[in-house]
């Protein structure tokens, strides 16, 4: 019978060696934040205005992050793993997307940032993140409406990513080197998204009655939210002269061929219903929200507002 | 006439290359960050400084810390004191940039290695049906494969499983 207290010489014996070293590497994703524009050149085109930069990448930033959010809400949740693990994929490419826009807005325009304790170790893309009101927040309010069914989810994640799919592939040629960067990579990701749930739009409008009855509901309830996002802001078409950023309002055609495709694909009439109105004609990119966002973020923020010196 | 100085700056910049590129993928470890193209460029700075520029597969990709952390540790053992990481965002990465050696790396992995990236003139067309790839079985051989979900566990794969000796397995896909 072997003894077991030789064992104790042989390091692979214990789970736990180790475990109380004091060195970064040990961790699987470091012991400090880092920096996502790390040795990007982030200076500020001529002839740009750094706080129209600042504000245009805050809407297009704020644009993934809530969605992201939202999305993510159905980790564990979606009908089956494989639109689980997908679902998680495409929130976590929205993510990343978000965090290189809020660094992008917070590296252009430091005022734009909250200011948090002296000392405080938290990024500038998690003080936009976490650190801002609801009425700070820039999105369009189709990000930020809840999931709904299954059915929903992939409705709003369909027009979501066909239009800014369509916002993407022009702003890759953004006279902003980091815009056009972070455009250029998310075309690639979002030519996926659409894709996904294009397919699954099909899928669920021609398969069977009770699927298409939650597939036709989807579309008619978030087609109020859908003008939105084609009308101009003033921060849009100052972006837009600029040249660093695109009016969504020109790519209003080429999303609606894109769209057709999906709509006649799916024996599916586009729905009668009026445009959400906003508030004194304020809107999403106004700050202006529907009360839905104050509770997501809510719940999104607690944590890092609980320990604004990134400390426990 | 290339000088004395020039020649060594040279020399340390390939010595730095060599041990940069040892450093392996956190999520795929049968690959070097070198064969999976995620490794774009090593200088020398003027005081002796290296600086490794380094491309993310995704926007999202949560490795890059860990790569930046393992890059800069194994060049601090092989004695390079002064390394900075910087992020290269342009040109995107493509898995055109997976190395031959990276590529029969996956697939003697079990992981069934990417065919050349779309090529992307105008706007991106709408593929309604699933994308039409020549995948073979990694473990058979197959070309009898069936598409599960274009996203895989993570962000650079699909699933597949093959009908003929039903083995399910992961294809890194097209970007």
């Amino acid at each position: 019978m072997p003894d077991v207290h030789t064992h104790e010489e042989d390091p692979h014996d214990s789970a736990y060696a180790g475990l109380l070293v004091n060195d970064a590497h040990h961790w699987a994703f470091g012991t400090d934040f880092e920096d996502p524009l790390a040795g990007v050149d982030t200076t500020v085109p001529d002839g740009v205005d750094p706080a129209v930069l600042a504000a245009y990448c805050l809407m297009l930033g704020d644009d993934a992050l809530v969605l992201s959010q939202r999305i993510s809400e159905w980790c564990s949740r979606a009908p089956d793993l494989e639109e689980d693990i997908a679902l998680a994929n495409i929130a976590l490419d929205l993510l990343g997307q978000a965090r290189l826009l809020l660094a992008r807005a917070a590296a252009a325009d430091p005022a734009a940032v909250p200011a948090l304790p002296e000392g405080s170790p938290v990024p500038d893309e998690d003080r936009l993140a976490f650190f801002r009101d609801d009425t700070a927040f820039r999105n369009v309010r189709l990000a930020e409406v809840p999931n709904g069914d299954f059915a929903e989810t992939i409705t709003r994640l369909l027009l979501f990513s066909t239009w800014r799919l369509a916002l993407f592939e022009r702003l890759a040629g953004s006279r902003d080197a980091v815009v056009a960067a972070v455009a250029a990579k998310g075309a690639k990701e979002l030519a996926y998204h659409r894709d996904f749930a294009a397919r699954w739009f099909v899928t669920l409008a021609q398969g069977t009655d009770e699927s298409r009855r939650r597939a036709l509901d989807a579309l008619g309830a978030l087609w109020p939210l859908w003008p939105e996002l084609f009308e101009t802001h003033g921060v849009e078409r100052a972006a837009a002269e600029a040249g660093v950023g695109v009016d969504p309002a020109s790519v209003a055609a080429e999303v609606d061929v894109v769209l057709e495709q999906v709509l006649a694909a799916s024996a599916v009439e586009r729905p009668e219903a009026r445009p959400l109105a906003g508030a004194h004609g304020w809107k999403g990119r106004d700050g202006v929200h529907t009360e839905a966002l104050g509770g997501m973020l809510a719940e999104m923020q607690s944590v890092a507002r609980a320990h604004p010196r990134g400390q426990w | 006439m290339v000088s004395i100085v020039e020649r060594t700056s040279e020399r340390v910049r390939e010595l730095a290359w060599q041990v940069a590129a040892t450093v392996v993928d956190p999520e795929l470890p049968m690959l070097t960050l070198a064969d999976l193209g995620v490794l774009r460029d090593v200088e020398v700075s003027d005081d002796g400084g290296v600086v490794v520029s380094i491309t993310p597969t995704y926007s999202g990709c949560p490795a890059m810390a860990t790569m930046r952390d393992d890059l800069v540790r194994r060049l601090q053992e092989e004695g390079f004191a002064h390394v900075r990481v910087r992020v290269a965002l342009h040109p995107a990465w493509t898995t055109d940039w997976i190395t031959p050696a990276g590529k029969a790396a996956l697939a003697e992995a079990g992981i069934s290695p990417p065919g050349p990236a779309p090529r992307r003139e105008g706007p991106v067309a709408l593929q309604l049906a699933p994308i039409p790839r020549a995948v073979h079985c990694p473990r058979c051989g197959s070309a009898d494969v069936d598409l599960t979900s274009e996203f895989g566990s993570t962000a650079c794969k699909a699933m597949y499983q093959c009908r003929a000796c039903l083995e399910p397995f992961d294809h890194v896909k097209e970007i």
